[in-house]
């Protein structure tokens, strides 16, 4: 059917003719506070606010817990620095950089049990950091030296995952699989699964797909979206008519947001949606509204598409500095703590950029390495064609 | 010995691997309480459970991927593709996540899932319902890529598809789901990844895999008539093709011909073709043919009859080649 002579596409500049609440996406510029449902349980001045129903999610983190959770916060950020600076020395091919998105990732992650398990997406070194994979294991990725050294099992951290969203379905898989063995419920070994997304991530078809499998099921997956206001320059009205949080709704279980640079609530709120999903009333929407304040990766230029103004707006509410000045502030924590927080990260950040230049190159036997679990006559024979060849340039 | 359609045989395949292994799981639309829209999966949740035969949500991405968690969990799972036309909105898990999980991982997470898919026309079928899409998979490195064509093997490979490692691609002919065969229940099975021999024969080589194996028997039969002994090769493997039996065949009959139902350019045909010529270049005594489908979009259900290799066109080929 071919459109009618007269019609004519509508420009950009039309206004929506369906305005209404629903229409307005709370909190998409720098401005925006992220909506009145918001959990924050510390303000970007620093000042603890109370929350009846998160509180006891964040009882036990008294001074020494918040110390470690801010060493956490400064540490990822200092590596993530390191990693931007050695792909502009040209050691890596490539970084995804979190400036920004700290809080929300070690709130999650240091919310997490060591029997939950995690599937990330590409940014999530900060989760990375809280189960454990020391930050070295990321650079081969990043070097093109292999897809990810660690152990996915041992850490509870699957690999990254580069095609977006695909990783919402296989975490969900997978903890259909805990509720199958038996593993959700009140006991203490019960289990929980939490995948990690991004804003741009809600318009692929396997996240829309995890949420429905997750909801038939009952799986026990806390979906956490990390809203970081860009899908490289695709901003989120881009993406959502509605605030994100609020599709759970469609699904059948519970959205949140959070705000995503307040570590104690991040830290609350994932405590709350694994417990949720550990005894049985999951899956669990958590959209985490923070702010990705460096490029989508070092391939990418934001200067192109936001404005700077945004970028400082968002420094006011970084996620750092309202921990240390809570910490010197309320708590009286004294210059030496933090002195040795930066001594600690200086001694990461210089292990890390040695680790980086010593890494040897993997060598062709890598490229036919475990291709397949149980081998292959052609790969097999590929491999021992493709060496003879390699070696036959030996002494020359 | 037990006399089975290629539907109960797998049935029975699936029901010996999910006695065998707790972990083995059945999962896909409609294949609980309707048993699959072939019945392939008849009768497994009403003994296996809501739990091991799940009927999913209607998405094939969603199948595949929370497969590809289950597998990464520990379970066994064997996905249902209704008809191979529909597996296109799983194709990137399978490609992206199933296929590449153990590389990435270096052999950490090992994803044993089988996806079975019923493959191929003959059955007066609307669109999509009637390709034959395996190359497209073969393709892709990291799967493993079979296709059955009696009841026999169909018993047997489902059940060492499963028992299998590696992701696993499995690929049932529909046409031929009733059509009857003795099964060996006892029997030692011929490995999954290997060709087999199915009809010895001193003239030319037929190779062929799925639905065209009867097709090329029943050349070999009329062949008969004009005096040509046709050795008859079922492929079986397709990713990775075992082509030593077709080799060993070649160096002695000196032709080829390749019967498939896919598209030829750039088809499993075309990479026997291939390796063929590389292998038994002097022992050939023509060249080597394909014949297959046409490199179009599978037609109208009307047309398939002159779309799909026949017992005139597996003929021809061969005149052609002795001719030579």
């Amino acid at each position: 059917m071919s459109a009618p002579q007269d019609w004519t596409p509508p420009t950009s500049s039309t206004p929506s003719s369906r305005p209404g609440p629903d229409h307005v996406v709370a909190g998409l510029k720098g401005t925006d506070e992220g909506g009145a449902d918001l959990v924050q349980l510390l303000t970007p001045e620093g000042e603890r606010v109370p929350d009846p129903r998160f509180d006891s999610y964040a009882a036990d983190v008294d001074v020494e817990a918040l110390k470690d959770l801010y060493r956490d916060l400064v540490l990822v950020r200092r590596f993530d620095r390191e990693g931007n600076a050695l792909q502009r020395q040209g050691q890596l091919g490539i970084w995804v950089p979190l400036l920004g998105q700290e809080a929300a990732q070690i709130g999650a992650g240091r919310a997490m049990a060591p029997q939950d398990m995690a599937f990330p997406s590409y940014r999530e070194h900060g989760v990375a950091w809280a189960r454990g994979v020391d930050p070295t294991e990321l650079l081969g990725i990043f070097r093109g030296t292999d897809h990810g050294s660690w152990d996915p099992k041992a850490t509870g951290f699957h690999l990254y995952t580069i095609v977006i969203g695909n990783q919402c379905l296989n975490a969900t898989g997978y903890a259909m699989g805990q509720k199958f063995e038996g593993k959700v419920g009140d006991g203490p070994d019960s289990e929980a699964t939490i995948c990690f997304f991004g804003d741009g991530a809600t318009s692929q078809g396997d996240v829309h797909e995890g949420f429905v499998w997750a909801a038939v099921y009952d799986a026990p997956v806390v979906f956490y979206c990390q809203n970081n206001q860009w899908a490289i320059s695709e901003p989120t009205e881009r993406q959502t008519r509605v605030p994100l949080y609020k599709r759970a709704q469609g699904y059948g279980f519970d959205g949140i947001r959070v705000d995503g640079n307040d570590v104690l609530a991040c830290l609350a709120v994932t405590r709350w949606a694994l417990e949720e999903c550990r005894t049985g009333n999951g899956p669990v929407l958590i959209e985490a509204f923070t702010y990705r304040m460096d490029a989508h990766t070092t391939s990418d230029d934001p200067t192109r598409y936001r404005l700077a103004d945004e970028l400082e707006l968002w420094k006011l509410k970084d996620p750092i500095e309202r921990v240390r000045v809570h910490l010197v502030r309320s708590l009286g924590v004294e210059p030496e703590f933090f002195d040795g927080v930066q001594a600690e990260s200086d001694a990461l950040a210089a292990r890390f950029r040695q680790h980086c230049v010593d890494m040897p190159a993997p060598g062709p036997e890598r490229m036919f390495s475990q291709v397949y679990a149980e081998g292959s006559p052609a790969v097999d024979a590929q491999r021992e064609a493709f060496l003879a060849y390699h070696s036959s340039f030996e002494g020359v | 010995m037990a006399v089975l359609t290629m539907a109960k045989a797998i049935n029975d395949g699936l029901r010996a691997a999910m006695e065998r292994d707790p972990k083995v799981l059945v999962m896909g639309e409609d294949v609980g309480k309707l048993g699959g829209v072939f019945r392939v999966t008849d009768g497994l949740q009403k003994d296996f459970g809501e739990q091991r035969v799940l009927d999913t949500p209607l998405a094939e991405s969603g199948i595949i991927g929370t497969a590809v968690g289950l597998a990464i969990r520990g379970f066994r799972p064997v996905c249902e593709i209704q008809f191979d036309g529909f597996v296109f909105p799983g194709y990137d898990q399978i490609v992206s996540q199933l296929a590449k999980l153990h590389f990435r991982s270096q052999g950490r997470v090992p994803v044993p899932v089988v996806v079975r898919i019923p493959f191929g026309g003959g059955i007066g079928a609307v669109e999509h319902h009637s390709e034959s899409p395996e190359a497209l998979f073969a393709h892709v490195a990291g799967l493993k890529v079979v296709a059955c064509s009696n009841a026999s093997d169909a018993y047997w490979m489902i059940q060492q598809a499963i028992e299998s490692d590696d992701p696993v691609i499995f690929f049932e002919p529909k046409r031929r789901y009733w059509e009857k065969a003795e099964v060996d229940l006892a029997a030692t099975p011929t490995p999954l990844h290997a060709s087999r021999v199915v009809r010895p024969g001193s003239s030319l080589t037929l190779a062929g895999y799925g639905p065209v194996l009867k097709t090329c028997l029943e050349a070999a039969s009329a062949a008969e008539a004009d005096g040509h002994d046709l050795e008859v090769i079922d492929l079986r493997t397709l990713s990775p093709l075992d082509l030593g039996p077709v080799f060993d065949s070649v160096r002695r009959t000196g032709r080829l011909v390749v019967v498939a139902e896919a598209p030829s350019e750039t088809s499993v045909a075309s990479e026997v073709c291939a390796r063929v010529q590389e292998e038994c270049f002097h022992s050939l005594e023509a060249p080597v043919l394909r014949v297959t489908g046409f490199d179009t979009p599978y037609p109208p259900s009307k047309c398939e009859e002159d779309y799909l290799p026949d017992l005139d066109r597996v003929l021809d080929a061969v005149d052609r080649s002795m001719g030579w």
